[in-house]
């Protein structure tokens, strides 16, 4: 008998919504998408927490430009609020260093975060999750029994083709998703929404590609004043989700 | 991993297992703790007791007994083995502290003694288990 496995819906109790971001591809923005959700649903106002799952290619604290913050110990670990976001990365532990991990040890790695963290209060907790439906995905379905999914997609033929089968696993095992989000986009075409009207999945709406996105990085003010971060309220403005009193 | 959150979790665990088994109490129960959790056992034992109050009366007056388990590591590379103590000494205290909240962080600060790989696994002596629960 494994404790730290009933702990884990106590910890999660508080939160209203967990919404986890996650794509078939590495590079489509997930954890851009994840960062900037988290800072635009802080600044409307909202509880929220940060939580990078992506323990061999944790980026959002650098895409926030959060340093020298750690968790506080009470009775388990407290995230530090920065940005208006409490923010939980395997960073804290690891620092800079690469983090050569299997899937036992991922899945471990995910249990025991899930079983210290102390989140506060929420009304959401964004979740940034690595590519593809690998372990980390299916310890996400197994372990947080009311997580929705946010998915990222370009406009790619490559990108779509990877997206359609997590799209599939993920109705296949009665996961909730939220939509589908197309990032990237540079050529107006309707074929990514045609495709997702195709396989019952709501289309939420599509991003341009931002060329002076990349300035932004480390910085949230800049980062929240950026065409890309523009379009992403005005596309989750629609979802019901995300739109609590 | 932290040792109030252990606690928490041993005492919750065990009073479920109790009620799925139908025991109105519970006398005694071994925990067994992996020495690369780095379980500090003076806090544990006494956040196990500030927990364990006598609003629980099913498991207030359950003895409580805790093994560790010596952590042995295995190359995946060599299938060099080697005691996780042996090189414990030699971390300073920030990654020993990062290794008790996240031990899978082991594998970015302990490589193979013999190949320097980081693709080992832990053989003995990682996480935390309910071992034994007694009652009637």
């Amino acid at each position: 008998m494994d404790p730290r496995l009933v702990l884990i819906d106590d910890r999660f109790r508080n939160i209203k919504h967990i919404v986890a971001v996650a794509g078939g591809k590495g590079g489509i923005g997930k954890s851009m998408v994840s960062s900037t959700l988290a800072l635009t649903l802080a600044e409307m106002g909202y509880k929220v927490g940060l939580l990078d799952l992506d323990f061999c290619g944790p980026s959002a604290h650098a895409i926030l430009g959060i340093t020298g913050v750690y968790p506080t110990e009470k009775k388990g670990i407290i995230p530090p609020n920065i940005h208006g976001i409490n923010f939980m990365s395997i960073v804290y532990y690891a620092g800079n260093n690469p983090s050569p991990l299997r899937g036992i040890d991922i899945s471990n790695a995910m249990i025991e975060l899930f079983a210290i963290t102390r989140w506060s209060s929420l009304d959401f907790l964004i979740i940034d999750s690595p590519p593809g439906i690998g372990d980390t995905i299916l310890d996400i379905i197994r372990l947080l029994k009311r997580v929705e999914f946010l998915i990222v997609t370009t406009p790619s033929r490559v990108a779509l083709e990877t997206v359609e089968k997590t799209l599939r696993m993920l109705k296949e095992m009665k996961a909730p998703i939220i939509g589908v989000i197309e990032n990237m986009k540079i050529v107006k075409s309707s074929h990514v929404e045609e495709q997702m009207t195709a396989i019952g999945v709501p289309f939420l709406g599509e991003i341009d590609f931002d060329r002076n996105l990349e300035e932004s990085v480390g910085d949230s003010d800049k980062l929240l004043n950026t065409d890309f971060a523009k379009k992403l309220k005005i596309t989750i403005a629609d979802i019901p989700i995300f739109k609590l009193q | 991993m932290h040792e109030w959150a252990l606690a928490e979790g041993v005492i919750s665990t065990a009073l479920s297992t109790a009620k799925e088994r139908g025991m109105t109490e519970i006398i005694g129960i071994t925990i067994k703790i992996g020495e690369l959790q780095q379980i500090d056992m003076e806090i544990f034992e006494f956040a196990l007791k500030e927990i364990n109050q006598p609003q629980r009366p099913m498991i207030a007056n359950a003895k409580i007994e805790i093994e560790e388990e010596k952590a042995i590591l295995k190359c995946r590379i060599c299938g060099e083995e080697w005691d996780f103590s042996n090189v414990l000494n030699k971390l300073d205290e920030d990654k020993r502290e990062s290794i008790h909240f996240v031990p899978e962080v082991a594998h970015v600060y302990i490589t193979c003694p013999a190949c320097k790989s980081p693709d080992f696994e832990f053989v003995k002596g990682r996480g935390v288990w309910l071992d034994c629960i007694e009652g009637y």
